[in-house]
């Protein structure tokens, strides 16, 4: 019979701390940890210090003041008498503007270049090959430069377009390319709510109702697959959808009384007046960060697919698949997983590059609250704090939505 | 963001630095050179030449004070900067005095915490177009489409001057000079608005400066000066009076070329005397030796000489002397007495 003692109580002894392995670690890190937080105190409590002796004080009641200065772009109602708070916001909708619109051209250029980079035709693949090499390999500032630079020069100025004997008509009597923008026509409600139907409700319950009919489909697609595996035969559900997509928005467009503001070439001399006004600054830098990272995204899409083993491809085609339902039903879907992680670097990537918008005067955040704001009012520290936790919200947002994306589409472990 | 994340780095780094320095006169007899802030190119108030030599109005000021203070009118390290760039470089010590035309406004004397020592060009804001527009005055411009340095009061008042004449214009921001220069000549806007000092220059520069007008309307007060660190006052009183000199020498006859003559001259007006340190103490009160004045005016010569050679009705840029004349003109130039 053997007996069970415990093992010998040691005494803790302060020692043990550098000695005994078992807490040594911990030691060095309460250590690192203490030297940090002194640091970071140190630098604080020196800028505080010495800003008060430069007789500067942290204050954000100058966002409150009118602003002062025009801004081109703007999304919400602006003017030199609104706020710096309201020129802020102007700059932050620029900024949300060109960093949705980057991320979603970027996506196809990208995905499209990187499928078609493993293509068995060598030209294409070759091509892409190209392209993503040049893109990738040089600065985004630089295309940023040159695309504005090829927009300002190639398109005529809008003097061409002006006048009675103008010597140019809009192209179709609808568009105008000229090298300060491309002017389309802009839709308008005649009979909406708002003064004069211009309140932006309209759009809101347009979208709503898109959004109604977004589901309504998706109810009959699943009344359809129902049908399916209990009879076999899937009903046609095309014309139905097609219906539920068209009929409630036509209906709706036709109760707010959707009409159409074409540019007016006689308006004014030095340029069109009415339409949309997508400006040259703003074509730069989407087109520039859209193929900027599509080069990326199409490496990311390549290394996806590749992670993607052969004998996938292999059985799928012994089943009896053909080449683009293979891509589609077999590979893409396993690759997103491989995908989607790095892609949500490039889409922090765009929204961070978009800063670069001043190098075509394009009126960012960086550009009204970082440039003209901080500038006019003196306040420094206070406008680079306020657009680095614009910056950092933002990319969290975007990381984080895309984090749900990525559990959804990712290999399920059971 | 980088460049402006780098801005307010560079703030805070200057606001400590700028803390634990004492006086600029001995930082810069320390170092041996004068760091001056300058435009980042206009020609005639300043611009590198051929040789990459800095030229120009503003230019000539650096120099002067680099000879008063220093003894050596090159002892000048010229900074250039962007009107966004220049009061951080000020205020963060990476120069010791901003010569960039320079308005000078009740916020950025009191708020931003600078000193302006004193005027050194009357300007005004004026319009630069195209001569095929058929623009005649700056009232007609409404839908135009205008270049605008940022970060500059010609900002405000381009907004300040169409909200009050109740028409519109649509802004293009750029950044230097040189950036508007060529937007407004690749037609990306219709008019280019800056000082007319800086518009005149400009034009200057241009293949066929015939084809675009100066329109007629000066829609703001612009007066540019040199200015300085709030605090320093023994500094801010060198710059002070080292543009002052410049300006009394014009009144007093006193030249480049006559001012051997002009200091060896017994019979010498008592206030000339005084300037060039023959007679009285002026140079120690100001803690620098006798003939500081002499040779501020030996660098690149007096007021008049200075804007003769750089911005003159002889060079490009055509300047009249106008509101910049001796108030015995009938100018707004008025150096206090040496005494």
């Amino acid at each position: 019979m053997s007996t069970m003692t415990d093992p010998p109580k040691a005494d803790f002894r302060l020692s043990m701390l550098i000695n005994d392995t078992r807490y040594r670690s911990l030691t060095f890190q309460v250590i690192a940890a203490v030297a940090i937080a002194l640091s970071i105190w140190y630098l604080g409590n020196n800028l505080i210090q010495n800003l008060r002796a430069a007789g500067l004080n942290i204050s954000y009641s100058f966002l409150g003041d009118p602003a002062g200065y025009d801004i081109n772009q703007r999304l919400i109602e602006y003017d030199s008498q609104s706020s710096h708070a309201r020129a802020a916001i102007v700059g932050i909708l620029n900024t949300l503007l060109v960093a949705v619109l980057a991320c979603i051209t970027a996506t196809f250029f990208g995905v499209f270049a990187g499928v078609l980079r493993l293509s068995n035709n060598w030209l294409v693949s070759k091509l892409m090959a190209i392209y993503v090499e040049i893109f990738r390999n040089i600065p985004v500032l630089i295309w940023i430069l040159i695309i504005f630079f090829i927009v300002t020069a190639a398109m005529p100025a809008p003097r061409a377009y002006l006048g009675e004997q103008a010597e140019r008509d809009l192209v179709l009597g609808l568009f105008a390319f000229t090298n300060r923008g491309i002017y389309v026509p802009s839709p308008f409600f005649t009979n909406g709510f708002g003064a004069e139907g211009g309140s932006a409700v309209n759009w809101l319950v347009v979208i709503a109702v898109l959004i109604l009919s977004h589901f309504a489909t998706r109810f009959v697609n699943k009344n359809a697959q129902i049908k399916q595996e209990q009879t076999g035969n899937r009903p046609n559900t095309l014309l139905l959808n097609g219906l539920i997509w068209l009929v409630p928005l036509v209906a709706v467009l036709f109760i707010l009384g959707l009409s159409w503001d074409f540019p007016d070439p006689l308006a004014n001399r030095f340029n069109l007046r009415g339409g949309l006004q997508i400006g040259a600054p703003l074509i730069a830098l989407w087109f520039a960060l859209s193929i900027y990272t599509g080069a990326f995204i199409a490496e990311n899409v390549r290394a996806g697919i590749q992670a993607i083993n052969k004998g996938q491809t292999e059985a799928a085609a012994a089943l009896g698949l053909r080449q683009g339902r293979i891509m589609n039903l077999v590979i893409l879907p396993q690759a997103l997983r491989v995908i989607i992680p790095p892609l949500i670097s490039q889409y922090l990537n765009i929204t961070k590059n978009s800063s670069l918008a001043i190098a075509v005067g394009y009126a960012d955040i960086t550009a009204t609250l970082g440039g003209i704001t901080l500038n006019q009012t003196g306040r420094a520290i206070e406008c680079v704090l306020l657009m680095m936790l614009f910056y950092l919200t933002a990319s969290l947002l975007i990381s984080t939505g895309m984090n749900i994306y990525n559990a959804s589409v990712k290999l399920k472990e059971r | 963001m980088k460049k402006s994340v780098f801005l307010g780095a560079a703030t805070i780094a200057g606001l400590a630095a700028g803390a634990a320095v004492a006086g600029t006169v001995d930082d810069v007899k320390a170092r041996g050179t004068l760091n001056c802030g300058v435009t980042t190119g206009l020609v005639g108030f300043a611009a590198p030449d051929a040789n990459g030599e800095w030229k120009g109005f503003d230019v000539s000021l650096c120099r002067a004070v680099a000879a008063a203070v220093l003894g050596d009118a090159n002892a000048v390290e010229f900074v250039p900067t962007t009107g966004k760039t220049r009061f951080t470089a000020l205020a963060s010590g990476e120069i010791d005095m901003l010569a960039r035309n320079t308005t000078w406004t009740f916020s950025r004397d009191v708020d931003l915490k600078f000193e302006f020592t004193g005027i050194n060009y009357y300007d005004g804001q004026g319009f630069l177009a195209p001569k095929a527009l058929g623009v005649s005055s700056a009232k007609e411009l409404d839908g135009a489409t205008v270049c605008v340095q940022t970060g500059t009061t010609t900002e405000l008042n381009l907004a300040d001057f169409f909200r009050s004449n109740n028409i519109s214009y649509e802004p293009v921001p750029v950044e230097t000079n040189a950036e508007g220069q060529q937007q407004y000549l690749a037609g990306a806007c219709d008019v280019y608005t800056t000082d007319a000092s800086g518009l005149a220059a400009t034009r200057a520069t241009f293949e066929s400066p015939g084809d675009h007008v100066i329109l007629p309307e000066i829609i703001s007060k612009e007066p540019l000066g040199p200015l300085v660190r709030h605090g320093d006052h023994e500094w801010g009183d060198v710059v002070r009076w080292t543009l002052n000199a410049l300006i009394a020498a014009e009144e007093l006859g006193v030249t480049s070329a006559n001012l051997e003559d002009m200091s060896g001259n017994p019979e010498a007006n008592p206030e000339v005397k005084r300037l060039l340190g023959t007679e009285g103490t002026l140079g120690e009160m100001l803690g620098l030796d006798a003939d500081w004045a002499a040779r501020a005016i030996a660098a690149d010569g007096n007021y008049g000489e200075i804007f003769a050679k750089n911005i003159g009705e002889e060079t490009p840029i055509g300047l009249a002397r106008g509101l910049n004349g001796q108030w015995t003109d009938g100018g707004l130039l008025y150096a206090p007495p040496f005494r």
